[in-house]
């Protein structure tokens, strides 16, 4: 047994947080924040430039063809350091393309991706209260794609899309070209403020089928494990600053980080961390491995994320007191980009329903 | 990353499996009624004594002091082997989990060689002498006394919550030798003779109904100055020893504590109005955050490994795996009683109900035991995270000075 990433990975997350910590970070966040573009396009083209979108495409394709163990340090790098940049999106239309895409609609749309010409994104939200696991309004008739995608998470930045759309066994996938006719644009005031979303609409707008209903399923597997990682990094930084500030900051002649009330909630923040670190490992393996067990593992990455994320983001916030709850203060990024991970792929609750699910089935086998 | 065995792995597990078959046929399901202590023990003692037989005893102990000098992942392959079973093990967990293991870090070769290899063959059974009436979580400041009399220690005092006392044939018993030394500079450690003169045990009766733990008084019992385990003084540092086993010792999930699968189980069998709970939105909730938390554990209890059979050190990482497992018991009980409502509270014998009863109860010991939740907590922020210890008296008062904050 070897739990644990593979060495090439551990290279490459130390190179990723070293080019980040020097590139991305709070300040670029808030730079986006404040500007009008939907991402940080300099930093953007540093990232292409490293190769990152290119990750796990293959070779044949233009990409470097590396395995889950890399993508998801990405993942948790871009998550630690709040890059404002369409790579997770992106390498979420990039994974879709792997599951389900022909070898035609491959060789069209991967190298453009892995190359950083096309910035990809797969939107499945339509503004209401369904899960992902709904059927969605949106419909793909004789190649032309009808519906409303809201909020688009990186949906301003994005090139191309990966829609789903009603299918008779569920929720299926479409692909479009966001440059095609029919298609239509504007920015949509959500939670986040550094992740910009939009409201993207399409009028008969020309698209392919992409795979079908089980495909679907199975990417959002997969994107629950690479989210799972951004979710810990976000974690992780909000963590650190938790930390930092407990052990400097002074309150009736103590450091704070001598409060039980504020250590012990630190520790927590730990204890739900490692317990999402555990899962979203697990997650990897299978996702990588495609082992039998990857809608458990999947699902419960997801759940321990999302878990962990909200809890350390809001008492990182917490913590803090009331420079905390200013605009100026990064505790925002953390608290706001929260709800933006959960939205991005279906709640907590929706994925504690598939992990029981999962569960329910291995108990049956095993009975 | 790869769950699988090496083949060294798996020949060793195949080789476990092997003779776990031949030698535990008779525990592959639970007892059909719960065992007496005596039973309990006479069993125990066949159990420990095949193992030692077979070299299955002292897995990861170093050969010099009797053990089979393997790694740590052996120990596990043959504890997850072993756990598919019955077999009575409980017994030995202090003795052979954390007692010895102090008795040959710090004993001397004579000790060594008097004690341990009957402890591992389970003639002999150890148990923890630490906590008292007034030092539990604090141990060092315990009050039991010890004073030099020539070739002897005389020790006065008492001991308390002192599991299997009333079967241990010795202890490790941590004593004050210098009451006018710092706290943690005026302890030193015996190994004591739970059948000597002047050692008299009561069992306690626990919340849970059974006893298993003990009250442990002393009245001028004299130990020999060889049974001294460190220097004079170094009690806490060999203490120390002591608790970083005791944090292996009692990580994971009791074997057989009910789990997830069992509230599945539990809740497809109630019916509700309109179907069956396992329908309902917060019990699946409740299978969902016990399934994170305990197979979250049991993942970066692998992590942890992984780590170990590269070099690393088993560190205050570990902390996290008994606060975990235990309030996860405590709630995912109590939460499937309360669904089963008054079957749950009136429940009948030898049910998965009486089960998650019986979990109910002693979760709330594990919440306590080997370090309280809060403890743990603070063991994880001050030596994982680097925040500052609670404020204290002053670390160099002599301890028959120390005022209480
Ligand atoms: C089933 C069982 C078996 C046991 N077996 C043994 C054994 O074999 N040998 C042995 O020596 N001991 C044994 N113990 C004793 C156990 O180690 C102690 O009970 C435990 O360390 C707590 O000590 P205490 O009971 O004195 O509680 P206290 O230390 O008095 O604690 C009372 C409460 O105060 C809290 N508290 C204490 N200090 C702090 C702090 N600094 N910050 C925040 N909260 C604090 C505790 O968390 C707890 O909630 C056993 C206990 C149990 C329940």
């Amino acid at each position: 047994m070897d739990f644990d990433l593979s060495d090439d990975a551990k290279t490459l997350r130390e190179a990723a947080r070293k080019f980040l910590e020097a590139e991305a970070g709070p300040k670029s966040a808030r730079a986006v924040m404040d500007a009008e573009a939907p991402h940080d396009v300099a930093l953007w083209a540093k990232v292409v430039a490293q190769g990152w979108p290119s990750a796990r495409v293959p070779e044949a394709h233009g990409g470097l063809g590396l395995g889950t163990d890399e993508a998801c340090v990405l993942a948790e790098e871009v998550g630690r350091s709040l890059a404002p940049v369409p790579l997770l999106a992106t390498m979420d239309a990039i994974e879709a393309l792997l599951i389900a895409g022909s070898e035609a609609q491959k060789a069209r749309w991967l190298p453009r991706l892995a190359a950083g010409e096309a910035i990809g994104v797969v939107a499945w939200g339509e503004g209401d209260s369904k899960s992902p696991a709904q059927m969605p309004a949106t419909r793909l008739e004789s190649g032309r794609l009808s519906g409303v995608k809201t909020p688009v998470q990186d949906g301003l930045s994005a090139t191309l899309a990966v829609v789903t759309v009603a299918s008779a066994d569920g929720p299926a996938m479409a692909i479009v070209d966001l440059a095609s006719e029919g298609v239509t644009r504007s920015p949509v005031e959500a939670l986040d403020l550094v992740r910009k979303s939009a409201r993207i609409g399409f009028d008969s707008a020309p698209a392919e089928p992409l795979g079908d209903a089980a495909d679907w399923v199975r990417l959002t597997e997969r994107l629950a494990v690479l989210h799972a990682w951004e979710a810990l990094g976000t974690a992780g930084a909000a963590m650190e600053m938790a930390l930092a500030y407990a052990k400097d900051r002074q309150a009736f002649g103590l450091r704070i980080g001598r409060y039980q009330a504020v250590k012990h909630r630190l520790a927590d923040m730990y204890i739900k961390g490692e317990l999402a670190r555990a899962h979203a490992m697990h997650g990897c393996w299978a996702w990588g491995t495609d082992a039998s067990e990857l809608a458990q593992a999947a699902a419960a990455a997801r759940v321990a994320s999302l878990e962990a994320l909200s809890f350390t983001a809001e008492e990182t916030l917490q913590l803090h007191g009331g420079i905390g709850f200013t605009w100026e203060h990064d505790c925002q990024f953390f608290y706001r980009r929260a709800r933006a991970v959960s939205a991005a792929l279906g709640s907590r609750a929706h994925w504690a329903d598939r992990l029981v699910r999962a569960l329910e089935q291995r108990n049956r086998a095993a009975a | 990353m790869d769950f699988n065995d090496t083949p060294e792995q798996a020949a060793y597990r195949a080789q476990v499996r092997a003779w776990l078959e031949a030698n535990a046929a008779e525990y592959l399901a639970p007892p059909e009624k719960p065992w007496g202590l005596d039973e309990f023990v006479a069993r125990s003692k066949a159990w420990q004594r095949k193992k030692y037989e077979a070299g299955y005893a002292g897995i990861t102990w170093p050969k010099a002091v009797g053990g089979q000098g393997l790694t740590p992942m052996h120990q596990i392959i043959f504890g997850q082997e072993e756990s598919r079973t019955y077999v009575p093990t409980g017994l030995y967990s202090i003795g052979l989990g954390m007692c010895i293991p102090t008795v040959f870090t710090h004993g001397t070769p004579e000790l060594i060689a008097r004690f341990v290899p009957k402890a591992l063959s389970g003639e002999e059974v150890w148990c923890q002498l630490f906590s008292e009436p007034v030092a539990g979580s604090d141990l060092a400041s315990i009050r039991t006394r010890a004073e030099c009399d020539g070739e002897a220690w005389v020790v006065n005092g008492q001991k308390v919550w002192t599991s299997f006392a009333h079967r241990s044939d010795f202890g490790i018993l941590v004593t004050r030798t210098d009451f006018s030394a710092p706290k943690h500079r005026g302890l030193t450690m015996f190994i004591v003779d739970m059948k000597a003169p002047g050692v008299e045990v009561r069992p306690i009766r626990q919340m849970s109904g059974a006893s298993d733990f003990n009250e442990v008084f002393f009245t001028d019992v004299r130990v020999p100055d060889s049974w001294r385990l460190g220097a004079v003084g170094d009690g806490w540092k060999v203490a120390l020893t002591t608790l970083m086993h005791e944090r292996l010792a009692v990580g994971g999930k009791p074997r057989h504590a009910p789990g997830w699968q069992m509230l599945i189980e539990v809740a497809r069998g109630i019916e509700t109005d309109s179907a069956s709970a396992l329908e309902r939105a917060d019990v699946r909730q409740r299978i969902a955050s016990t399934y994170i938390a305990d197979e979250g554990v049991k993942l970066t209890q692998m992590r942890a490994l992984s780590a170990l059979s590269r070099g690393a050190m088993p560190g205050p990482e570990q902390s996290i795996a008994k606060v975990v497992v235990a309030k996860t018991m405590q709630d995912m009980a109590a939460a499937a009683l309360d669904l089963a409502e008054s079957a749950g509270f009136a429940a009948e014998k030898g049910s998965d109900l009486e089960k998650l009863q019986q979990s109910y109860l002693w979760s709330a010991g594990l919440r306590i035991a080997g370090g309280t939740d809060e403890i743990l907590r603070n063991i994880i922020a001050e030596r994982v995270l680097g925040l500052p210890g609670d404020l204290r008296p002053p670390k160099d008062t002599p301890f028959n000075e120390i005022e209480p904050l």
